[in-house]
């Protein structure tokens, strides 16, 4: 598989993370991260389960309190806004959980009017209806509008997921593990709809992984997590194929060799 | 690192099991009061969730009537039935209305309503927030800029506050149905004779501290499942505790609430 053609963005960072460091007990998960996500760019982050990748998109959403460093998101440090302007800062971040966390007890279309009726004003139900229809149409998935999500597959879950956070158009999107559990098919699937988002929508993205068919489809750049550190950042070819760390081939055969 | 855990490890060695005991129920403890101060500053402030709290009512209450209707008209039943042989020793059957009266509003309707709750309430609510914890569906609503505390807990802590006398009301209803079922076969009363000595009986401070005391229960069932639910870990093994730890506890909370308030009416009636 080529690597994903590099898109030529504005080297305007819209998130600058700097010297971030997070422990659980004894457990020091990020050890001093330092990162920057460019305008109009996917940012791919490898790293072995346990990473802390996971974490490290959960500080960025303000969903997890760093013991150190900052996090700079569209401008505003995250660890100093309040409540109401976390709030704010929410609506302009897409995030797609790992598992989808689409809410169990509502329909696709309540799981997707559910960000739009609560943070968009005076939308009249021919509004919601239009923005829904439009959401579902640009995963593809139109059909399901009245299903609930026990009624889905892994995939067509994925997608809905990427459809909820779209439905509020963010700048950023954060996708956690968006291949995990699916088959090869669908994992291309879903890669190509994160392609396909990130040209209709404009919007810079952080890809959380350990697929590296899916990093290497989709990634502008690749930031690898080792030891808690950044320490190989770059195109897909300058991380792995064109590197002597032996982290980084091992890493490497295990994806595609073996 | 290493050498941190050493030293972690051998402090907790060295302290007694009693002290960390102690600290981890003082630690549970002041959890539990921040998360019911959490509730009373969310409460009041907007927006009121007011579609989800009649949702939830809706869960809470209509959907538990099958149950508490059953329940309340079988209690109404077996409790004239068994209560007769002894007032019939003293030829007093004619007072099994006045006993009826006072057993059901005084004890037994928001009692068992409130336990009845628990094992049905209570579990749904900690397994319900205890899944969407770990299938993170509160933090998707936290990301999107919903405030999950206050679409979550508030709104069912508010509907099992407000519901558990509702149907602690609709048990009384239905036992003194079951009553007079019972009493119509075996004694010649007429009914409206019936509802005239089951309402003699009972006063205006046996039925407010009836409410007064659902409320309690409600409010008791509805936080608990929901800090159970709420603040559920380790996967779908987390889910079956906190539904089980919310009936469990919320039972358990529900008889010491009734001793106290038993104490404290008791010494408002001798006063």
């Amino acid at each position: 598989m080529n690597p994903k053609k590099p898109v030529n963005h504005q080297k305007e960072a819209v998130i600058t993370i700097r010297n971030l460091k997070i422990s659980f007990g004894d457990l020091h998960v990020l050890r001093g991260v330092d990162l920057d996500l460019y305008q109009g760019e996917n940012l791919v982050v490898l790293g072995r389960s346990g990473t802390g990748k996971s974490v490290l998109i959960k500080i960025i959403a303000g969903l997890l309190e760093p013991d150190q460093g900052s996090v700079n998101v569209l401008g505003e440090d995250v660890g100093k806004l309040n409540k109401r302007e976390l709030d704010a800062l929410r609506l302009k971040l897409g995030f797609s959980f790992q598992n989808s966390a689409l809410y169990d007890s509502m329909t696709v279309r309540e799981n997707l009017e559910f960000p739009l009726i609560r943070n968009v004003r005076n939308l009249s139900r021919a509004d919601i209806n239009k923005a829904v229809e439009e959401a579902l149409a640009d995963v593809g998935l139109s059909q399901t509008i009245n299903q609930m999500p026990s009624e889905l597959s892994g995939g067509q879950r994925k997608r809905i997921g990427i459809a909820r956070t779209l439905i509020l158009k963010p700048e950023i999107m954060l996708y956690d593990e968006p291949t995990a559990g699916l088959d090869p098919i669908t994992s291309n699937e879903i890669n190509h709809l994160i392609n396909e988002v990130q040209e209709r929508h404009n919007t810079s993205s952080i890809i959380i992984t350990h697929d590296l068919t899916c990093a290497k489809a989709v990634g502008d750049r690749i930031a690898m997590l080792l030891d808690g550190r950044f320490e190989r950042q770059g195109t897909f070819d300058e991380v792995f194929e064109d590197s002597n760390d032996e982290r980084a081939k091992q890493f490497y055969e295990y994806n595609f060799v073996n | 690192m290493q050498a941190s855990q050493t030293s972690s490890s051998t402090e907790t060695a060295e302290k007694p099991v009693v002290t960390r005991r102690l600290d981890r129920m003082f630690l549970a403890l002041s959890d539990v009061a921040s998360f019911v101060g959490q509730f009373f500053k969310e409460v009041f402030a907007p927006p009121y969730e007011g579609k989800e709290i009649i949702r939830q009512c809706y869960e809470v209450g209509v959907r538990s009537l099958p149950l508490i209707s059953l329940t309340g008209f079988i209690t109404g039943i077996v409790f004239t039935n068994q209560s007769r042989p002894s007032l019939a020793t003293f030829g007093a059957t004619s007072w099994l209305p006045s006993l009826i009266s006072i057993a059901l509003v005084r004890a037994l309707a928001p009692l068992v309503t409130a336990l009845i709750a628990s094992g049905r309430v209570g579990s749904n609510i900690g397994a319900e927030l205890g899944s969407m914890r770990v299938t993170e569906q509160i933090e998707a609503m936290e990301v999107s800029g919903t405030n999950p505390f206050k679409f979550l807990v508030v709104t069912r802590v508010i509907a099992t506050t407000f519901m558990i006398p509702t149907l602690a009301m609709f048990f009384v209803f239905l036992g003194v149905m079951g009553s007079y079922v019972n009493v119509a076969q075996n004694e010649k009363t007429s009914f409206m004779s019936f509802i005239e000595t089951f309402f003699s009986s009972i006063t205006f401070l046996d039925i407010n501290s009836t409410i007064i005391k659902s409320l309690i229960f409600g409010f008791t069932i509805g936080i608990v499942g929901c800090y159970k639910g709420y603040n559920s870990s380790k996967g779908t093994e987390g889910v079956g505790k906190a539904a089980n730890a919310s009936v469990v506890t919320s039972m358990f909370l529900v008889f010491i609430e009734e001793l106290l308030f038993l104490q404290v009416i008791n010494a408002i009636r001798a006063a």
